[in-house]
């Protein structure tokens, strides 16, 4: 049996990265992810690992580029300012297919906002971010325990796909405490050899060269091609997502991350007063669980998307079940006091809920 | 005894033995050479790991026969700190541009010096954006025109060129840094000297060198080769003084 630890969203980031082998961490201080940092500084030196402090989010993510070029299972960890200065080099890295994890641990904005829980990155997050036109892998853990586990599976795809993958948190998963089983990590059977990161070239061995740029006739399109089909294959195989009660539901709620976590509280308040209500909680937002959609909505007729924005997620579940069914959608914009009550969510299912 | 041949001169191993698409006068393939050539005389090509910047310079890998990173515009000190770490027994260069290391990088090359990174870095500096067609560079001199600056650098609203290898100089983390020129055979045995100096830095004391190279740009200067070689010795020189700046080998 494992033991059962009492921890913090953000500290089991940091246990999940060091026991999937991360030994590199490149980052610079921001609220509400700092707990990252301070524990990955405190254990990385007894484990052999580098840490650095970078001059700037923009340093550190071009530190991650150097490092995951080099081979390494590396990853950068900030908070929604950050993150937007970190995008010139996710779009390089997406460019020159390296692998590599940044965390985003949300806050609020636009601009420097506040420190409240935020999905308002969701639109950045998942339909590429920076410029080029390129995706990520994103995921969005719902509790303490999935910060650990999300945290090994997004180096896995990361590595699998050679792509950047992005842990998307707020700083509400990544600042409570609750029960974690840390599990030993399980290198995938499949896991691929980084025949391509440079080392220094010895004897008659080729030269290795990680770039982005493609300036012969026709070479930047065929990359791009490339760089697309990666993106079909992940939402062929990569798929993740949680499902509640949609046998008979006529209502399917869905929400990601800690907003999930108040819906599912108000989903089983609707079903304890009768109300035929089930949960789709998307745990890749990419790819997105769009067939999920597709199929609930088969049967469904509406769907009542909760976020804590203005309305992004819903884009793409409304994408997902075309006009199979009727979306609604039921946002708290990120703020002080701005996160929504279980009884306000049963509030807003009761509203739809057969009616 | 009969007399032997000795072969005296020939094409550096580390450097490819291709044509460049560097335009006639630039002095950037005198550059790349030297840089081989001090890695052929440490043996280090097999172990070395060249980090490429944007701008006229980015086709390293075209040219040098060695693994090579590609980085984002005045990222390489970063991007090959991220190298570096990893490969702590690897030889990391970065070869940059003055607007690349000077403008949109200062913050990269400042901290990598400072944290006295493992690393050697070529700056060429040939007070101009080359590639993205003559604009005015944080080291474009005083009353300089550019397509930028059409009447000339006004220091009273662009400031002053920066003189990179001082201002590095002065931070503890650096090991080395000095200031060359290849206009002539006398300058051009000079930079040899010190490329090969920055690079023996690395490999014996694993610390941080810098060398910057005042370089011709004819076609952006609006002048024949023999012209620009003549504005780096009259003009460049003048306020970019060669020399050595910091040796910790030589206290």
């Amino acid at each position: 049996m494992n033991k059962r630890l009492f921890v913090k969203g953000n500290e089991a980031v940091a246990m999940g990265a060091l026991e999937a082998g991360c030994r590199y961490y490149f980052g610079y201080p921001i609220t509400p992810q700092s707990d990252i940092p301070e524990y990955i500084s405190r254990e990385l030196p007894r484990l052999g690992g580098q840490f650095i402090q970078a001059e700037s989010e923009i340093a550190s993510i071009n530190m991650l580029l150097g490092a995951s070029a080099s081979g390494a299972r590396a990853m950068t960890s900030s908070s929604s300012p950050g993150i937007s200065l970190k995008q010139e080099g996710i779009s390089y890295m997406a460019g020159s297919e390296l692998p590599g994890l940044i965390v985003n641990i949300c806050r609020s904005g636009p601009g420097l906002g506040g420190i409240d829980a935020s999905q308002a990155d969701y639109f950045q997050a998942v339909k590429g971010g920076g410029h080029g036109g390129y995706r990520i892998i994103v995921l969005a853990p719902h509790s303490v325990q999935e910060m650990y586990d999300l945290t090994m599976l997004a180096f896995d795809l990361s590595d699998r796909y050679r792509m950047p993958a992005m842990l998307l948190g707020d700083s509400v998963i990544g600042q409570m405490k609750e029960a974690l089983v840390p599990h030993p990590y399980r290198r995938p059977d499949d896991h691929p050899d980084k025949d391509w990161a440079v080392a220094g070239k010895s004897g008659e061995r080729a030269q290795k060269i990680v770039k982005s740029l493609y300036l012969g006739d026709g070479e930047l399109e065929a990359h791009n091609w490339r760089l697309h089909d990666k993106c079909r294959r992940l939402a062929d195989n990569e798929v993740r997502y949680e499902a509640v009660d949609l046998e008979d539901a006529e209502l399917i709620v869905t929400a990601f991350g800690s907003t999930a976590r108040i819906a599912k509280t108000a989903v089983k308040m609707a079903r304890e007063e009768g109300l035929k209500v089930g949960l789709i909680r998307p745990i890749t937002l990419f790819p997105f669980p769009e067939a999920a959609f597709a199929q609930a909505t088969a049967t469904a007729k509406k769907v009542l998307c909760f976020e804590l924005n203005t309305g992004q997620m819903v884009d793409d579940v409304r994408l997902s079940v075309a006009r199979d069914a009727e979306v609604f959608f039921y946002g708290r914009p990120p703020g002080a006091g701005s996160l929504p009550t279980p009884e306000e969510l049963c509030g807003q299912i009761r509203k739809y809920c057969g009616s | 005894m009969s007399a032997t041949m000795q072969k005296v001169f020939g094409h550096p191993v580390s450097l490819k033995d291709v044509q460049t698409h560097f335009c006639p006068g630039c002095q950037h393939g005198t550059i790349h050479r030297l840089v081989a050539e001090a890695m052929d005389h440490f043996g280090i090509q097999g172990r070395t790991i060249g980090v490429a910047s944007v701008g006229c310079s980015v086709f390293l890998y075209d040219y040098f026969d060695i693994d090579v990173v590609e980085a984002p515009h005045g990222r390489a000190p970063a991007v090959a700190t991220g190298v570096k770490r990893v490969h702590r027994d690897k030889i990391v260069f970065t070869y940059q541009g003055d607007g690349d290391l000077a403008a949109i990088g200062t913050s990269e090359i400042i901290h990598a010096a400072n944290r006295g990174e493992g690393l050697t870095v070529i700056f060429v500096n040939n007070t101009t954006y080359g590639m993205t067609g003559g604009q005015m560079a944080p080291t474009t001199l005083p009353e300089q025109k550019t397509t930028t600056s059409p009447y000339g650098r006004d220091v009273g609203s662009d400031g002053y060129p920066v003189r990179m290898s001082e201002l590095l100089a002065g931070l503890e983390g650096t090991a080395y840094s000095a200031r060359v020129a290849v206009n002539s055979p006398r300058n051009i045995l000079q930079a040899g000297k010190a490329i090969r100096k920055a690079f023996g830095i690395q490999v014996e004391t694993g610390g941080f060198s810098f060398v910057e190279v005042l370089s011709a740009c004819p076609t952006n200067w609006g002048m024949n080769p023999l012209k620009a070689n003549e504005r780096v010795e009259e003009e460049m020189i003048s306020y970019f003084k060669l020399g050595t700046f910091k040796d910790i080998t030589e206290s």
